[in-house]
């Protein structure tokens, strides 16, 4: 049986104090006391919206948009890429558009994640995976859905699976995600 | 190139957070004892150090750009010269490195390596968005970044490819945390069994809490110098233990940040570009392999680092070494979770690929003389992260590196039981340790080799 928690989760935020303590005077003795005070913690605030741009990976977020999964290939080796890369690691060749929507496609590794960065937290638990596709040299990282994440099995691995988009797009990575193939 | 030593080193006490100082007095903390270590005082070292290079992760967590300088600042070294490296896990082993091609290169004959972050100034799971920013942020980051989820994935792979089990990784933490009850400097001091390990909450099916290493607060120092710079130190007063702790190999390797690129050659491309020396020269292990790639194996795919091999086999050959398990000493490698010390070993060499489930489990990477607690069938060969390693000492990305090439220094100086007030970790004879840096998924890593100058 797994433990339980002993500890309540540590979080910022709190009363805002004002008044710190501090001598009357600022004699020798007392300026020497400083030397023993404990450390002063301020909170500092920090947001930014940054424009980010997907360069050359851009028609890979469109198709995604209009239920399509795209990936790349060196014209001339054919080497293909499931997660797409303008230039084929191997020769610098620019690569082209292929569609892998069809493809047969399995979970090559995955994970639960019952954690997460403080983004994804709420999402938890959810399952991510590495997907290999029939005839593609590489893998694409995704959430796999319709699996039970406090189930997890290495049986997974292996399992055909498929993709789905989100009908309203979100120009994001997550606008296909995997569930297991229909027989 | 020169031959470099590795004269002096410190750390700071790593902690959950050090409130009590800024960046740059801890980072003096561990800079006043390498110096004291040496016998000097801080006028002194000042007036025989050439310059600096400068380790530190990510701006991020200290919401500070150019801490770097302000720590140059702070130890008193402007307008010495100096620069700030940085490669995610990695960095303290890139930055050991840059100071021991500072040395090698006749640029200066005394450099000081310090490194430090301070992770605690954010909330853990805002930390482990800020770490997961460490991957591609078009493509893996917006899909639930998450580096314990990363090596997560990549740990099923292993499991699946060649039977690893959660029991053995739990080896590890066992031995890591055990050690470390006897390394002052740790952050955790916790005595645990395997069913501790897999019974602590579940992060990333199948890690544990106890199978990942914690964020800390913490600085470390190395101080390397040319034989010039030994001369120099003494000529100020300075003493140095002898023999002399000489760095005489460096090596590194790199792989795609997105593990989803990351390819999977065959057979003889394996064997041509990426196998030992060692693994090449034998018939059974040529026949061991052949086997795995007949049953549909594939390197390094995302079970194996193969940074970590590029890395260990560079450092070897430039080392001589042949036979990483015995002409090694001890290892410090970078354990950040379970897994990857047991994905190090294979990359290392110290196993082959696919033994290092066992090989965790087998007692070789053990203390002799610490008692653990468990049946371990075979007796200690080459000790791996005799100090605790990062899942028990803590992990202040920036620091880490460089602490592993102080613990790595003590032990061929064979002075453990003096900076530890315990002699337990000493291994016994220690001539010659490798460290290992690894950043993110096996981006960047580094392995240097300290031995004891003949």
């Amino acid at each position: 049986m797994a433990k339980l928690p002993e500890q309540r989760p540590e979080t910022l935020g709190g009363y805002i104090v004002h008044g710190i303590p501090f001598p009357v005077e600022t004699d020798p003795d007392s300026l020497a006391f400083l030397k023993r005070m404990a450390p002063l913690q301020i909170e500092q605030e920090y947001r930014i919206t940054y424009l980010h741009s997907y360069g050359q990976d851009s028609p890979w977020f469109a198709a995604a948009s209009n239920r399509r999964l795209l990936g790349t290939q060196d014209p001339k080796s054919g080497y293909t890429y499931a997660t797409p890369r303008g230039h084929d690691m191997f020769s610098g060749e620019e690569t082209r558009w292929i569609d892998i929507t069809e493809r047969k496609a399995h979970v090559h590794a995955f994970t639960v994640c019952h954690f997460g960065s403080e983004e994804f937290l709420p999402e938890t638990p959810f399952v991510l995976a590495l997907i290999e596709f029939e005839g593609v040299n590489t893998l694409f990282l995704t959430r796999l859905m319709g699996v039970d994440p406090l189930e997890a099995s290495l049986d997974w691995i292996g399992m055909a699976v498929q993709p789905k988009f989100l009908r309203n797009s979100k120009l994001k990575p997550t606008d296909v995600y995997f569930v297991p193939a229909k027989a | 190139m020169r031959p470099v030593f590795a004269v002096s080193g410190g750390v700071s006490k790593f902690a959950k957070a050090r409130p009590d100082k800024t960046f740059q007095a801890v980072v003096k903390e561990a800079y006043d004892y390498a110096i004291a270590d040496l016998s000097l005082d801080f006028p002194g070292f000042t007036s025989v150090v050439d310059g600096s290079v400068a380790s530190y992760f990510s701006d991020h967590f200290t919401r500070q750009l150019m801490a770097g300088i302000m720590v140059q600042d702070y130890l008193g070294l402007v307008p010495k010269p100096g620069h700030r490296v940085e490669g995610g896990g990695a960095t303290g082993g890139l930055c050991f490195q840059e100071a021991w091609k500072s040395i090698a290169s006749g640029h200066m004959d005394v450099c000081l390596a310090y490194g430090f972050e301070t992770m605690s100034h954010v909330e853990t799971w805002k930390g482990n968005e800020f770490i997961a920013l460490a991957s591609d942020i078009s493509w893996d980051y917006p899909v639930g970044g998450f580096y314990s989820g990363y090596y997560a994935m990549m740990v099923t792979r292993h499991m699946k490819e060649f039977g690893t089990t959660v029991e053995q990784m739990a080896h590890v933490s066992v031995k890591n945390h055990i050690n470390a009850f006897h390394n002052p400097y740790a952050q955790k001091k916790e005595r645990y069994t395997i069913q501790d390990v897999r019974s602590s909450p579940m992060v990333a099916w199948p890690l544990t809490r106890l199978d990942i290493c914690v964020m800390s607060d913490g600085a470390a120092v190395v101080i390397l110098a040319s034989e010039e710079g030994v001369r120099r130190i003494e000529a100020a007063g300075g003493k140095i233990p002898r023999p002399l702790v000489r760095v005489t190999g460096i090596g590194r390797g790199t792989d795609a940040m997105r593990m989803s690129d990351r390819p999977h050659v065959d057979f003889d491309t394996f064997l041509r570009d990426y196998a030992t020396e060692q693994e090449r020269s034998s018939n059974e292990t040529r026949s061991y392999y052949k086997k795995l790639w007949d049953h549909g194996t594939r390197y390094p795919g995302v079970h194996s680092f193969r940074a970590g091999r590029a890395a260990g086999n560079m450092a070897y050959k430039h080392a001589g070494i042949a036979d990483p398990l015995h002409d090694l000493d001890f290892v410090e490698l970078h354990d950040a979770y379970t897994s990857s010390e047991l994905q190090t070993y294979e990359d290392m060499g110290l196993c082959r690929y696919g033994e290092g489930g066992p090989f965790a489990a087998s007692g070789k990477a053990f203390m002799p003389g610490v008692d653990y607690g468990l049946k371990l069938p075979e007796k200690p060969v080459c000790p791996v992260n005799p100090s605790g390693g990062l899942i028990a000492c803590g992990h202040p990305v920036g620091a880490t590196g460089l602490m592993q090439a102080v613990f790595a220094a003590w032990q061929i100086q064979g002075t453990v039981g003096k900076h530890f007030a315990d002699s337990r970790l000493q291994v016994k004879d220690a001539r010659r340790g490798a460290i290992h840096s690894h950043a993110g998924t096996g981006t960047y890593v580094t392995v240097s080799i300290l031995e004891r100058e003949a």
